[in-house]
């Protein structure tokens, strides 16, 4: 069994070899002139201003948790689905339930909308927090809208 | 240790001759294509003494500047993973291919060899671990680049290639349903058996909606137009943007390689792998009686011949679609991969199953 394995290996290694003689001859012919403003993080041009290591959105990571979910669920599937034929009904009414159950947990991601990616709408939250202050925007304006229209 | 010697000679003729050779074509292919599609007459300046050959020179103009460019490391990014990365991705590209079958057996001074580089009896779940592994190479490069526009095409390329993970495995158990195994080869070879005893049993015929899950969530994959937002050259460049000369050069090469790969990928499950309709082990046999009988080397050149040709035509659409589409919104992407692909290979499960059951 892990015989089977050994010329995956193999390939693994005449792989990195590859990899390994590109980046030699690269480097081989490739000229070495550092300079400050090469060196400098892209950013169109612009000094880029403090480190791009922020707090990404939380939709990434939820979709990182549902997506861990159903591989584990596809790794139940695979030795079901070879012997499927000779199981028979019952095994497959079984997978159904598991399947269900899965699907209910999509299902509730969906209902959460942890599936949507439109943008929310603006200030939601805030506006629910503190009503009184965004009418007074929206009216102010408005006003400047209609002004500007006339 | 002849069995190392074969499979060096496999690897040398297989990834070295066909796969890489492929790989660099394809970025040709590309810049002709689309000026073919829009009107224009595209890449024609690179000559070797006179001779244009319709821009063929370019692909070795484009591999001698990646070589002789400065690999330079920005000053903001972690060096060790900044290195790594690339190579993650390229290493797995290329590891992907020892699954593949391209041939039956071949018959060489008494010795039987199978046409495939490494013969993996769970060659399904190796494909899912090497495809899976793929991610890494992307998010880990993006991350250590310490660029705004690279993190942005990082966190895009994760969350949209996790999500057509899911839809690429779960519509392949379909196709383990109808053949009963997860090994590629006895896939490849069972769909060369006859169905009523005239149509060959593909995969494109026993799964057609497995099919198109495939190629569209593959295509996601590869991180292609129309599902470019990671790379989205007009907004953010790509997860790659950090990197110059062989680095950028070997994420290039990636993805031409991954294309290469979904590609014969959807082959080998869903055209037929390496069959060509009627032709056994030792000749054809037509479904009207009449039968031409061939030697094995023949019988495995047509075998090949005929993986070679699907392959061909299959990564020509790709590039075609590729200059059809415009780019997807990410929204619309994840609405796909979720909401439609995945609940779409779910149902086709489902009915596979039931029929199944129902013939027996």
């Amino acid at each position: 069994m892990l015989l089977h394995f050994a010329a995956p290996f193999i390939f693994v290694i005449v792989a990195a070899a590859f990899i390994a003689l590109n980046l030699l001859i690269s480097r081989l012919l490739q000229p070495r002139v550092p300079s400050a403003g090469k060196n400098t993080t892209y950013e169109c041009g612009e000094i880029p201003i403090g480190s791009s290591w922020v707090q990404f959105n939380i939709r990434f990571y939820v979709i990182t948790l549902i997506f861990v979910i159903f591989d584990v669920e596809i790794v139940f599937l695979v030795p079901w689905a070879v012997v499927f034929k000779d199981l028979g009904w019952f095994a497959f009414v079984e997978v159904v339930i598991f399947v269900f159950i899965l699907l209910v947990g999509l299902a509730y991601a969906w209902r959460k909308g942890d599936l949507e990616w439109d943008k929310p709408e603006t200030g939601k939250f805030a506006r629910d927090a503190a009503p009184q202050l965004f009418e007074e925007v929206g009216t102010e304006r408005q006003q400047t809208v209609q002004e500007v229209t006339l | 240790m002849q069995a190392l010697a074969e499979a060096a000679g496999k690897f040398v003729f297989f990834i070295g001759l066909i796969v890489l050779n492929i790989a660099a074509i394809l970025t040709w292919v590309e810049r002709k294509q689309s000026a073919v599609m829009q009107d224009r007459i595209g890449a024609n300046r690179a000559t070797i003494f006179g001779i244009r050959m319709l821009g063929m020179f370019h692909m070795l103009a484009d591999m001698l500047k990646l070589f002789t460019k400065e690999f330079f490391i920005p000053m903001g990014a972690r060096r060790f993973v900044y290195l790594l990365a690339p190579m993650i991705s390229l290493l797995f590209a290329l590891v992907g291919f020892a699954a593949i079958p391209f041939g039956d057996t071949l018959i060489l001074g008494g010795r039987e060899i199978p046409l495939q580089i490494a013969n993996v009896n769970i060659g399904i779940l190796y494909i899912f671990a090497v495809l899976g592994m793929a991610v890494y190479g992307v998010v880990l490069g993006a991350w250590a680049s310490n660029n705004n526009y690279a993190l942005l095409g990082g966190l895009r390329a994760s969350a949209q290639m996790l999500s057509y993970e899911v839809a690429i495995g779960v519509s392949l158990v379909g196709v383990i349903m109808v053949y009963q195994t997860v090994d590629l080869m006895e896939i490849a070879r069972a769909q060369g058996q006859l169905l009523w005893g005239w149509l060959p049993q593909w995969g494109i015929l026993l799964q057609p909606l497995g099919f198109l899950i495939f190629m569209t969530a593959g295509i996601a994959e590869t991180k292609r137009i129309p599902f470019d937002a990671p790379e989205g050259e007009s907004e953010i460049v790509g997860y790659f943007i950090e990197y110059s000369g062989m680095g950028f050069g070997m994420y290039f090469l990636t993805d031409f390689l991954e294309t290469i790969l979904i590609a014969s990928l959807t082959v080998t499950f869903f055209l037929g792998g390496f069959q060509v309709p009627y032709l056994y082990a030792d000749g054809f046999h037509f479904p009207w009686g009449q039968a031409i009988l061939l030697p094995n080397i023949a019988v495995a050149a047509l075998q090949f011949l005929s993986f070679l040709i699907k392959l061909i035509v299959l990564l020509f659409i790709m590039m075609a679609i590729r200059w059809t589409l415009p780019r997807f919104r990410y929204d619309q992407i994840m609405h796909l991969g979720w909401k439609i692909l995945l609940p779409a290979s779910l149902i086709n499960i489902l009915i596979t199953a039931v029929v199944l059951t129902i013939i027996g």
